[in-house]
């Protein structure tokens, strides 16, 4: 389990406009028949690139992209990780939007894919930059919580805690998790239906 | 912040730890597993040498893959027998129950889960399936996470998540005749929107839930995540425990009552305090229908497809892609639009409630030529009780075809897809686009009564005005 420390992401990003993107549309469902997640970044919405001449995906001028700007609600739908692990081997290392679903975002935790989170407004100015001059660097300041480029500067939502643990490079939960095993005994133990009720076991 | 409701009790009991990240780590009471999400997680659990916690505390079964017609093995699809053998090998290596398709207990895990009592008040489920909402119909709080968070519950039998707001969700009064729980929840969605339960659970309540049965119970919380909350309960009460009651990992004996003085008391106290509360009046609602690409788009059968401009900001955008994807137009009425594929089956509607109700509308009927229907139950057990009560016989002389248990024409991992441009109308929870296999399909969500009165009609109809 490798866990690393992420601080900084700069590069091109990827703008995908639209709201409510679901995981069936990042990843569709026939795809997940494997046992591995190798090689799942060529599903990467890809029924919408087929019947999307320009799909910002495939825009050379979004060639080498590390980021993605996104809408509302993006991920919602399906808990398939998939989704995010398409994303992350496609490339993508932060998505930065105005929402995003519950399950997605925790699945982008667990892998390490921080999500920034900024006003609407301030996501429509970072997708209409990177359509219009899809060159522009961006600087993703994960310490500062704040997304760059040339002197503009736009503040973004990261969850506090996750910050930290992206900064400290402990987003990988499992050592936390095991690191407490005594003490899941221990609630397990309290819980009456564990025993399916039986008390001479309690 | 909400107080004493259902869900901070159980989440309160079930706290092992506050962790750095500043989540909750949270005991988990029931892991189920399925072929779909597990096979990276067990690798992961070989990677770092690490057994199953609580094999005990964890059943796999097999549905999204199977094929509902000819189950003999080697599946011809190789990638889905691929999978299989790896979820045999997988269960058998660590030691985790497993129901195999020959233990006459397979099925859809939300459908087995509380079909065999397995799923209890007052605990905590996790799946890696979204859907995993549906259990908290049992008074339990269902977690739906992902391949990570799987490898997380069988190495540690723990999660680590983030603690939600809580918003009641009140319908007053009784619904019409022809309503049904589905309509309920898509009436829900449609009034807090998609992504209305972000960041919520949702705690469904008010005399129309007191009245409702377990399986239309286990329908609308199947359909929270449809919401964006991802997870939804009803308080435990009488009509919880007489289901419960009996089943195999029920309780029984003197074990029995002690159970029931617990899930007593983990329902939501009368001082429980709200994050927020929205109400609904059981009588406004009416069979509803999905018309664009989101469980959201949904109307009203005998209403006009709402105009684009009631929708703001990228929600405009969402709507005029929907109409365009579904070929549809606004002002018309959903009703009269033509079908080609009835589908009555899923996590949502495969329950024997959903069959009865569909068989009594099928019965004496035909399904319309132009229409190809699939009815699949949601187990083995559920296929068995059907087939007691001649439910198959209706369907099939009515010329559907009656399948094996599995999650089917839900989404396009098994051979049930559909083709080209098809359009369904469909007792399934997701109308997105390709969700039903085929890039251009196009779906209809609906309530198994819709679906049954579409697919004799042959294009979109109000069951209600089926001749009885």
């Amino acid at each position: 389990m490798s866990t690393k420390r992420i601080e900084k992401i700069v590069g091109k990003a990827i703008p995908m406009p639209r709201d409510d993107i679901d995981t069936d549309r990042i990843t569709p469902a026939r795809f997940l028949k494997s046992i591995t997640f190798e090689g799942i970044e060529k599903a990467l919405f890809c029924d919408e690139r087929e019947n999307t001449p320009d799909h910002p995906v495939d825009n050379p001028a979004h060639k080498g992209a590390n980021m993605m700007f996104v809408g509302k609600n993006f991920g919602s739908g399906s808990s398939r990780e998939h989704a995010p692990q398409a994303l992350k081997r496609f490339g993508i290392d932060v998505l930065i939007g105005v929402s995003f679903a519950e399950i997605f975002a925790g699945n982008c935790f667990a892998i390490g894919v921080p999500l920034g989170v900024a006003s609407a407004d301030d996501v429509n100015e970072l997708i209409k930059q990177a359509q219009e001059e899809p060159q522009t660097r961006f600087t993703v300041d994960i310490r500062n919580a704040a997304v760059s480029y040339g002197d503009r500067v736009i503040p973004i939502d990261i969850q506090e805690t996750r910050k930290a643990a992206f900064l400290a490079g402990t987003w990988d939960m499992l050592a936390n998790l095991r690191g407490n095993l005594p003490r899941v005994e221990e609630v397990a133990a309290r819980l009456p239906y564990v025993t399916n009720f039986d008390s001479e076991a309690q | 912040m909400s107080k004493n409701t259902l869900y901070d009790k159980v989440w309160d009991s079930h706290t092992v730890a506050r962790l750095d990240s500043g989540q909750d780590q949270i005991f988990i009471g029931l892991h189920l597993i399925h072929e779909v999400t597990t096979p990276q997680a067990f690798g992961m659990l070989k990677e770092i040498g690490s057994g199953v916690a609580f094999p005990d505390r964890t059943m796999g079964t097999v549905d999204h893959i199977i094929p509902t017609l000819s189950q003999i093995r080697p599946y011809e699809d190789e990638l889905a027998e691929k999978m299989m053998a790896a979820l045999e090998q997988n269960v058998n290596e660590f030691g985790v129950r497993f129901l195999h398709l020959d233990s006459g207990k397979q099925g859809i895990v939300h459908v087995i889960g509380p079909e065999l009592g397995l799923s209890q008040p007052g605990m905590t489920i996790a799946c890696g399936d979204s859907h995993t909402s549906t259990h908290g119909a049992m008074g339990s709080l269902g977690f739906g996470i992902g391949t990570t968070e799987v490898g997380h519950v069988l190495a540690t039998q723990t999660l680590a998540l983030n603690r939600l707001k809580v918003k009641r969700i009140e319908v007053t009064g009784a619904l019409g005749p022809g309503v049904t729980p589905k309509d309920v929840t898509l009436r829900v969605i449609h009034d807090l929107g998609i992504k209305g339960g972000l960041g919520f659970a949702y705690e469904y309540g008010g005399d129309v839930f007191d009245d409702m049965s377990m399986e239309g119970r286990m329908t609308v919380c199947n359909m929270s995540i449809e919401g964006g909350a991802r997870i939804g309960y009803v308080n435990p009460d009488q009509t919880t425990f007489d289901y419960l009651e009996g089943r195999e990992f029920s309780p029984g004996g003197e074990a029995w009552e002690r159970g029931l003085s617990y899930w007593r008391g983990i329902a939501s106290g009368d001082d429980a305090e709200y994050d927020d509360v929205y109400e609904i009046a059981g009588e406004s609602i009416e069979p509803m229908v999905t018309w664009g690409i989101n469980p959201g788009h949904s109307v009203g059968i005998s209403q006009p497809l709402p105009e684009v401009d009631s929708f703001a900001g990228e929600d405009r955008k969402t709507a005029e892609h929907g109409y365009e994807f579904m070929d549809l137009k606004p002002g018309e009425t959903i009703s009269g639009t033509k079908v080609d594929v009835a589908f009555l089956g899923s996590c949502t509607n495969s329950r024997i409630s959903d069959l009865r109700e569909g068989a009594r509308l099928m019965k004496g009927n035909k399904v319309h030529p132009g229409v190809r229907m699939l009815v699949v139950p949601g187990s083995q057990q559920v296929k068995q009780q059907a087939e007691e009560e001649g439910l198959h016989e209706i369907f099939t002389e009515a010329g559907a075809e009656w399948r094996e248990a599995g999650c089917s024409m839900c989404l396009g991992m098994n051979p049930d897809q559909l083709v080209g441009a098809e359009r369904s109308i469909s007792s399934s929870n997701r109308n997105f686009i390709g969700r039903q296999g085929s890039p251009r399909g196009r779906t209809h969500l609906g309530s198994p009564a819709v679906v049954v009165s579409s697919a004799i009609a042959g294009c979109i109809a109000d069951p209600r005005e089926m001749g009885e």
